[in-house]
């Protein structure tokens, strides 16, 4: 099964660049992407660029209307993913406890939709 | 009926013959099918269908030599059916890889013991707490969804939203049907330990005409999964707390009405047999040396009842030690408690204090501070507690209990001017 690990940082919380806390969770994110392939179970993943570089864009009576900011202002932002394939949510979650951000942020694990046909 | 074909059976007999495999087999015909199909819904269908096939199968041709397996080899067929029809591909493929091989096996098979995987998935800490008691008193010990509702105080249709709702995370999530690996095994065993003890108290704190006892259904859990896992130290710490606190379930409740703290029981009324059995279990889980927070709470429920009264110093002394796993404010409150009936209530009062913004929406908080603003001899300040403690009362009987203490409290007072 494939879940999406959505990584939502609090910007308060994390360590500033520069800092040994902040080498220290770079290297942790270094150790889970090892560790995602070794295992075999990384189908893709990557960081995102702050909440303000966002731009949120919806169609109203068919007018595309364009803001800048994210979806929506809340104190964690979604700050990067993970899918992975794994067995169960068993180990799902325990991928994603090795995620550094878990220490000062949320991860929230979904199932990832099957739309594969029948066969 | 004329000449009934050989080996037919009245249907009488059928539906008796079925209706006994089901109240006694279920769980164990549910847990086998949902941990191969990793989904309950579907395996409740798979039953139902395979429960209605019996109905006409059995009347013609005869009972089969074991009803059980009879049942499990028709409820694969019937999901195996389903699952072909099915639009997710993943699911499908890994559930049918596991039925396929095991339609072939033959009926007298003995049925796998599933259960805890699936009082595992159950109490998955993935599920909220609500939900995880209501779908293992569903699925594990085959409550309708009426009799959940009553004993939680929900609708009907409520309850029946709420199952649907954690059977379909069970299987869109992923929700393993597994028994936890050693690094995951304390933490899920405190989720299921946590929803049998809901169950229990749940029970304990209902009224005595509830048509279904969730004490009992509580004891039938702990002692399944004691027996399906054996010799594990809170598994049998959860079993005796339940026993020893159970056996004063008739005392509980005094001839007036009121509710009655163990020192006040009259001990006659407590079940003998159960105080053995749950001592005896509660003596082996420590000889294990592997302490944990339901065999300290066994133990305090055992010093309760200790002769010739409760044995207040030891009670204080394991709180603390419960505090260590469990750091909550209640039970500080507790300990507070027991280190005012040990003989020092002005110690016990200052805790008490210092937990009121914690505790203040807590009744026992609130019949604690007046129990030891009396014993401090503050009786102003403890008529008013008894007062605040009394509107706030859960129930009757213990309304009634705090009640007879205010006027204790108050004939003293009235009684001091003449002195």
């Amino acid at each position: 099964m494939q879940y999406m690990l959505l990584i939502y940082n609090n910007p308060v919380l994390e360590p500033a660049h520069g800092t040994p806390a902040f080498k220290q969770m770079m290297d942790g994110y270094f150790a889970v992407n090892e560790r995602l392939k070794a295992d075999g179970v990384l189908r893709s993943g990557d960081g995102l660029q702050g909440v303000e570089t966002a731009t949120t864009l919806r169609i109203k009576s068919g007018k595309v209307e364009t803001m800048d900011g994210p979806f929506a202002e809340t104190r964690e932002h979604l700050g990067g993913y993970y899918v992975i394939d794994v067995p169960d949510l068993d180990a799902a979650l325990t991928y994603a406890a090795l995620i550094p951000s878990a220490h000062f942020g949320t991860i929230e694990v979904r199932p990832v939709m099957d739309y594969t046909p029948a066969g | 009926m004329v000449n009934p074909a050989p080996g037919a059976v009245s249907a009488i007999t059928v539906a008796k013959e079925l209706d006994r495999v089901m109240r006694s087999d279920q769980g164990r015909l549910l847990a086998a099918l949902a941990a191969g199909l990793r989904d309950i819904s579907l395996a409740e269908e798979a039953l139902q269908e395979a429960a209605i096939s019996a109905l006409a199968h059995w009347g013609r041709s005869g009972l089969p030599r074991s009803p059980q397996g009879w049942l499990l080899q028709v409820a694969r067929r019937k999901a195996i059916d389903r699952l072909r029809g099915t639009t997710r591909e993943a699911q499908k493929a890994r559930a049918l890889a596991v039925l396929i091989p095991d339609e072939g096996a033959t009926q007298s098979e003995t049925i796998p013991d599933q259960r805890l995987r699936l009082i595992f998935a159950c109490c998955h800490p993935a599920l909220e707490l609500k939900s995880r008691v209501a779908l293992t008193l569903r699925s594990v010990c085959g409550l309708t969804t009426a009799e959940i509702a009553r004993a939680f105080l929900d609708t009907e249709p409520t309850m029946g939203q709420r199952l649907s709702r954690a059977k379909a995370k069970i299987a869109v999530a992923g929700i393993p049907f597994a028994i936890p690996e050693a690094d995951l095994w304390p933490s899920r065993l405190e989720s299921v330990l946590t929803t049998v003890y809901l169950i229990f108290t749940t029970g304990y704190l209902a009224p005595p005409d509830e048509p279904r006892d969730l004490c009992r259904e509580a004891e039938f859990l702990m002692r399944l999964i004691d027996q399906l896992r054996p010799d594990d130290p809170e598994i049998e710490g959860a079993l005796a707390m339940m026993l020893l606190t159970s056996a004063r379930r008739r005392a509980r409740i005094g001839v007036d009405g009121i509710s009655l703290p163990p020192s006040m029981q009259n001990r006659s009324l407590w079940d003998a047999s159960r105080v053995a059995e749950g001592r005896a279990i509660l003596a082996r889980a420590m000889e294990r040396l592997q302490p944990g927070p339901y065999q300290i709470k066994a133990a305090i429920a055992d010093c309760h009842m200790a002769e010739p009264g409760p044995d207040w110093p030891q009670i204080a002394a394991l709180y603390f030690a419960l505090w260590r796993h469990e750091p909550t404010p209640i039970v500080s409150l507790n300990a507070a408690v027991a280190i005012a009936e040990a003989g020092d209530p002005t110690h016990g009062l200052a805790i008490i204090e210092g937990l009121e913004e914690q505790l203040r929406d807590y009744q026992p908080w609130h019949a604690a501070r007046a129990a030891m603003l009396g014993m401090t001899g503050d009786k102003f300040a403890a008529a008013q507690a008894y007062r605040r403690a009394i509107a706030m009362a859960p129930t009757a009987p213990d309304a009634l209990f705090l009640e007879q203490r205010l006027a204790d409290i108050e004939t003293q007072e009235n009684v001091q001017p003449d002195a």
